[in-house]
């Protein structure tokens, strides 16, 4: 088990030095001196030469990259181009409000798709399951942002069942008041792809023999469902749920940004706005290693279900 | 349908009928791909039209009053002609800054003249000051006069109208244009580096598959939206080329996993061996003979991925970072839309999430036909 850890580790390292040179290679190259950009309308050579020798690229290529290595490993990308914050302070103000989102939303959504996809499944052809398959496939073909517009102007803004956007300081605020919208919307978006695909890893287990098996030995029909085949479709789900995550960590900006919510979604947008080159940096390769851990992660979690996987 | 086509293929026969033949006549039989292929082609029929000018090309005409409401909830009976006149005249960006009305043209000289006429001497020779723009005025009144009966603004449009005044029908179709062309147009350059990566890498196996499994794995951790995300602030521009290539360069990795394994699995059968006793090149037998035997994977994805990229497309033009500021696309359309609501209008929201809903609908179902009339082995 350690030594496949150990194994794991090391092969993530090419992957790892691939996304630097990717993401070294388009902030440093494609996108032109970046001290044109920072010096902006008032700029004089001399500023420039300036602002050069003060990021470090004024100095050869090796070194630049040499200085974006020790960034990552210290953590430290220096400080936002637009604000002036530290990065690493920008992130840890922007994490908490971003996970109050998120957490209870995958939580969320991942139950209620099991529980839908299961039932559709345990029903398979029937008017139910061809109802809520049509469903899923018009839901899924509105964009998200339709559902946020809706929701936040009907819900919100018209009825007033929640504020239209805000935040505060207090975590039980943020949670029971501001982020309920935000987590509905988010739910309801991702249930229809979800439970789809659910839907079809329970079908694929549901014809199995075993389940012919434990019926016959007369189990009710929830613990066949529940146990049974639950058991046996969940690692393609573990795997579905792990694969979001990274994602959903950045790409709940649509979800930020309509409802104001200090995240780190928000601040991706943000700095891309204003082309603040070292948060986007920072976001990029931080969300790019935690992808690669959560792999590994997902890869362990099949062992814990199904001690039949092989880990090698 | 297999049983049939062999027996079509019987003794009397020298040609038995191909995959394509084979993928046509499952098709035929299966309804809903039907319906979504004519929407799919009705959409394309649009796209080409408003391309070429055809239709839509004066979208950006303002035909209509400010927020006009659409046609079928009757001519907006809130808006009298004294009111669109004072709605035009208080809200400058209605007329963006032209004075089009009759009385909206001063003579910027009147105050001045008054004053000299009234100073000058009676009886002087200087009494008749003339009004050095007199002509000018003349000449822009009469213009404006004209351009005012030319440009009468109906009460209501078919599907209403947008802040300026346009026709927002005219608008979906020219954002169908729009939006379909970069997915279209991302998708082919995603599924042509997708096979040719793919094919390059299942093909030689080796060290060139492992650097393109090393340029995938490279891809597909950083997670697509930031990736795109990060690629349009570095570029900077903004343009529907620069979307097409943002979402083509970046989109391919999915394919590519899919024709490598397609290429590991045919590099070893029976009729490549023959190509290769028969001294077919590598390039040949990867893409003479390998790459038809694979095509309707490649087809099934670009279908597949056109749907995602009209997707990204939207949400990167509603940000600001996608088409030009110039173009408009159902993006845009949604941005616009979001501030609209909040009077109440809904018509342009309306507008392009039907259109959009029904593409997106019809390239999904379009893609499942496609795959169960192409792999009759599946389900």
């Amino acid at each position: 088990m350690l030594a496949y850890v150990l194994r794991r580790l090391w092969q993530i390292a090419p992957t790892l030095l691939g996304v630097v040179l990717l993401v070294f290679f388009l902030f440093n190259w494609v996108g032109g001196d970046p001290a044109y950009l920072l010096a902006g309308k008032i700029s004089n050579p001399e500023q420039i030469e300036n602002i050069r020798r003060q990021l470090g690229v004024d100095q050869p290529i090796y070194v630049q990259l040499w200085i974006f290595i020790t960034q990552i490993a210290t953590g430290d990308f220096g400080v936002s181009w637009a604000t002036n914050e530290k990065v690493s302070e920008i992130f840890a103000s922007r994490l908490g409000p971003s996970l109050t989102v998120l957490v209870p939303l995958l939580l969320v959504d991942t139950l209620l798709a099991i529980a839908a996809a299961m039932l559709v499944a345990y029903w398979r052809g029937s008017l139910t399951d061809r109802l809520v398959m049509i469903g899923c496939t018009v839901g899924q073909s509105i964009s998200i942002l339709v559902y946020i517009i809706a929701f936040q102007y009907v819900l919100a803004y018209q009825l007033g069942w929640f504020p239209v956007q805000g935040w505060s300081e207090s975590f039980t605020e943020n949670l029971f008041k501001f982020s309920l919208l935000p987590i509905i919307v988010g739910v309801l978006v991702s249930l229809a792809p979800d439970t789809r695909l659910y839907r079809s890893f329970f079908l694929d287990e549901i014809n199995q023999e075993y389940v012919r098996t434990a019926r016959a030995k007369g189990m009710s029909e929830t613990r066949v469902m529940w146990v049974h085949v639950l058991r046996n479709a969940s690692i393609p789900i573990i795997t579905n749920v792990m694969i979001q995550l990274p994602g959903l960590l950045a790409g709940a900006f649509l979800i930020e940004r309509f409802f104001s919510i200090p995240g780190i979604g928000r601040e991706v947008l943000l700095a891309v706005e204003r082309s603040d080159f070292p948060v986007i940096k920072a976001v990029t390769i931080y969300v790019a290693i935690a992808t690669m851990i959560i792999n590994l992660l997902a890869d362990l979690m099949y062992k814990v279900v199904d001690p039949r996987v092989q880990l090698k | 349908m297999i049983q049939t086509a062999t027996i079509d293929a019987g003794p009397g026969h020298t040609e038995s009928p191909g995959l394509w033949v084979l993928a046509w006549r499952r098709f035929r039989h299966d309804s809903v791909g039907l319906v979504s292929l004519y929407v799919a082609a009705f959409f394309l029929a649009l796209m080409a039209a408003s391309a070429a000018g055809l239709i839509a090309s004066d979208w950006g005409k303002e035909v209509g009053v400010s927020h006009a409401p659409p046609g079928f909830m009757g001519p907006g009976t809130t808006v009298t002609p004294t009111q669109r006149a004072a709605m035009s005249s208080a809200s400058p960006e209605v007329s963006r800054g032209k004075e089009r009305d009759d009385s909206g043209i001063v003579d910027p000289l009147a105050d001045v003249l008054v004053q000299i006429r009234a100073k000058a001497p009676p009886g002087s020779v200087d009494t008749d000051v003339a009004d050095p723009l007199a002509d000018v005025l003349a000449e822009i009144r009469g213009q404006s006069g004209s351009a005012a009966a030319a440009e009468a603004r109906a009460p209501t449009l078919i599907f209403g109208g947008d802040k300026w005044g346009r026709d927002v029908l005219k608008k979906t179709i020219k954002g169908t244009e729009t939006s379909m062309s970069v997915g279209l147009a991302a998708a082919a350059l995603a599924a042509l580096l997708g096979t040719v990566f793919g094919a390059l890498a299942g093909y030689y196996g080796r060290w060139v598959d492992d650097v393109f499994n090393w340029f995938y794995s490279v891809f597909t951790s950083i997670p697509y939206l930031l990736l795109i995300l990060s690629i349009a602030a570095v570029l900077n521009q903004k343009g529907t080329m620069t979307v097409i290539l943002i979402l083509g360069l970046t989109g391919w990795t999915g394919i590519f996993r899919l024709i490598r394994a397609e290429y590991m699995k045919h590099k070893v059968r029976e009729y490549v061996q023959a190509a290769d006793a028969i001294g077919a090149s590598n390039t040949r037998r990867m893409f003479v003979h390998i790459l038809p035997n694979v095509s309707h994977v490649v087809l099934v994805q670009l279908s597949l991925h056109v749907v995602l990229f009209i997707k990204s497309e939207v949400v990167l033009s509603f940000l600001g970072f996608g088409v030009g500021v110039d173009t408009v696309s159902w993006g845009s359309m949604l941005n616009e839309a979001q501030s609209e609501l909040l009077l109440g209008n809904w018509w342009q929201l309306a507008a392009a999430t039907i259109a959009m809903a029904m593409l997106v609908t019809a390239f999904g179902l379009l893609t499942d036909a496609l795959r169960d009339a192409l792999d009759p082995k599946l389900k």
